[in-house]
């Protein structure tokens, strides 16, 4: 590990100023990543702001929906009652996650900037593109089974690895955000992560300095009706080969609200508009859950070792669209 | 090859910073290098090596340790960010000859074979039925706004919640049993 300073900010204000003062300075929270990638030298902050004393660890509930303090640690946003009971969808994305231990140290804001777990971008003996911009993508030629089918570019195959985002992104959640000249800024998930492209190195929307202070997530009628599930090599303790983040509400037999997502296969938590289209305005049935699943992989690129997770990830979709249908009988 | 890089100047004469941590209740002073983790913490300045360091890399379990009674991994735990934490480590379960009911549950059901996992086991073990008291679900509550009783804790339950702690040996089918059998002691002594 590369030496750095560590500095404990004990107000937002301190920690964007630490960040703009110190080039190569790093928020830390959780650690779960970042020490994880440091001691690999994949990460070699020069400084580190530890933001643990910021006073965002609430978990503020309306009727109109829910805002989640960026510390807010992942065991604690799981079994917040709130959460359980109006959102399923993203305490069993949560508890789907990591271990027990790990789910206490990680925080809502780190799991949204946690790192791909791809084994090349982990080794820095290895050619990637997001280590090392211009370098390569040992991926694309070597062992991808993990790897995506959405989202790719030539040059960044990378899966996003987290649970937590995929069900944010299927619930329509907003990162809140304190930039360094002092002024806050509101971000759709859907919008806060970059597809790869020619800069697989830049990941998210936001700018040098900036700190995420909160997320919210609106509340909809949908949101009773949602469910993660989670498909992986052993049964705890895994990251996703495929998953599926669902929501719907119906009237009768027919879909008139439905929100889809999937992980384990895009570069970023992968919300599918297409799939969504597919289910709205008809009937809760297996066809139905079918034609959604065969248009949210329509664009799937598969590459050496991965092609089984285009079949896996439809079937994954069904499953979870039959279960939160079948609930609502 | 990887790249060696020569660290600058500035970093090398980096000095160690002095803080205190609260371990086992009492207050220890450390003069160590900011990167130094809580287990090496732990392990190499306090004497405290009961702690095991098996992956280093947060995916076994061994280290595992309680910061403010949750169960942590002190591998990927910065020391230096701990000043204001309570942490309990295995060798604070004892009170002098007499164990924590957890460790005479491993005890009673042999739930080791080379005992290299097994103060990880313990600690996780015993904050695992504290979250359960709390009417805490996992992934294996099959609905998550109804979670089980402590009584009602599947062997399912306890599996999956003790997912985060590894055994080479394979030593879990009496590592659950010693889980059900503290869990009774629990019972018995309220």
């Amino acid at each position: 590990m590369h030496p750095f300073s560590y500095l404990e900010a004990d107000s937002a204000e301190a920690a964007i100023r630490a960040a703009g003062l110190h080039a190569g300075a790093v928020f830390f929270a959780g650690g779960t990543t970042l020490i994880d990638l440091m001691k690999l030298d994949v990460m070699s902050p020069a400084t580190l702001i530890d933001i643990n004393r910021l006073p965002l660890c609430s978990i503020d509930a309306d009727s109109s929906g829910v805002a989640i303090g960026a510390n807010v640690r992942n065991s604690d946003l799981a079994h917040h009652r709130v959460i359980r009971e109006r959102f399923p969808v993203l305490t069993e994305a949560l508890l789907a996650g990591a271990s027990a231990q790990l789910r206490n140290m990680a925080s809502t804001a780190g799991n949204l900037m946690q790192r791909t777990r791809c084994a090349y971008f982990r080794d820095i003996n290895a050619k990637c593109n997001k280590r090392e911009p211009g370098s390569g993508c040992d991926a694309i030629t070597g062992f991808n089974r993990m790897h995506a089918l959405l989202g790719t570019s030539e040059h960044c195959v990378a899966t996003h690895p987290s649970d937590m985002c995929v069900a944010l992104i299927a619930l329509d959640a907003v990162v809140h955000t304190l930039l360094p000249n002092g002024t806050s800024r509101e971000i759709p998930l859907s919008e806060f992560y970059l597809l790869p492209g020619t800069t697989p190195d830049r990941e998210t929307a936001l700018e040098k300095g900036e700190l995420i202070t909160h997320v919210y997530v609106p509340d909809h009628p949908a949101c009773r009706h949602s469910h993660y599930l989670k498909v992986r090599d052993r049964s705890s303790y895994e990251f996703a080969l495929t998953s599926a983040a669902v929501a719907l509400e119906t009237e009768g037999r027919n879909i008139v609200e439905a929100r889809v997502a999937l992980g384990g296969i895009g570069t970023i938590p992968w919300r599918s508009p297409v799939a969504e289209n597919v289910l709205r305005g008809q009937p809760a049935e297996r066809k139905t859950f079918e034609a959604a699943a065969e248009a949210a992989l329509a664009g799937a690129k598969p590459l050496k070792h991965n092609a089984f997770k285009v079949e896996l990830a439809k079937r994954t979709l069904v499953l979870a669209l039959t279960e939160i249908a079948w609930q609502q009988h | 090859m990887g790249v060696i890089t020569i660290p600058s100047e500035a970093a090398l004469q980096q000095a160690n910073v002095q803080f205190q941590l609260n371990i086992n209740g009492q207050t220890r002073t450390l003069d160590l290098d900011p990167r130094t983790t809580l287990l090496d913490a732990l392990r190499e300045h306090l004497g405290l090596n009961g702690s095991k360091k098996g992956c280093d890399q947060g995916q076994c379990g061994a280290c595992t340790v309680h910061v403010n009674g949750q169960r942590t991994l002190s591998c990927l735990s910065l020391a230096i960010a701990h000043q204001h934490d309570e942490i309990a480590t295995i060798e604070g379960l004892a009170e002098g000859e007499e164990l924590h009911p957890m460790q005479s549950a491993f005890m009673e059901c042999d739930g080791f074979q080379c005992g290299y996992c097994t103060p990880g086991q313990i600690m996780s073990a015993i904050a695992m039925l504290e979250e359960a008291a709390q009417t805490i679900p996992s992934h294996a509550t099959p609905v998550v706004s109804q979670p089980p009783s402590l009584d009602d804790l599947s062997l399912e339950e306890i599996r999956e919640r003790m997912s985060g702690n590894i055994c080479r040996c394979g030593a879990y089918p009496n590592i659950v049993e010693a889980i059900q059998y503290a869990r009774r002691l629990r019972k018995g002594s309220r």
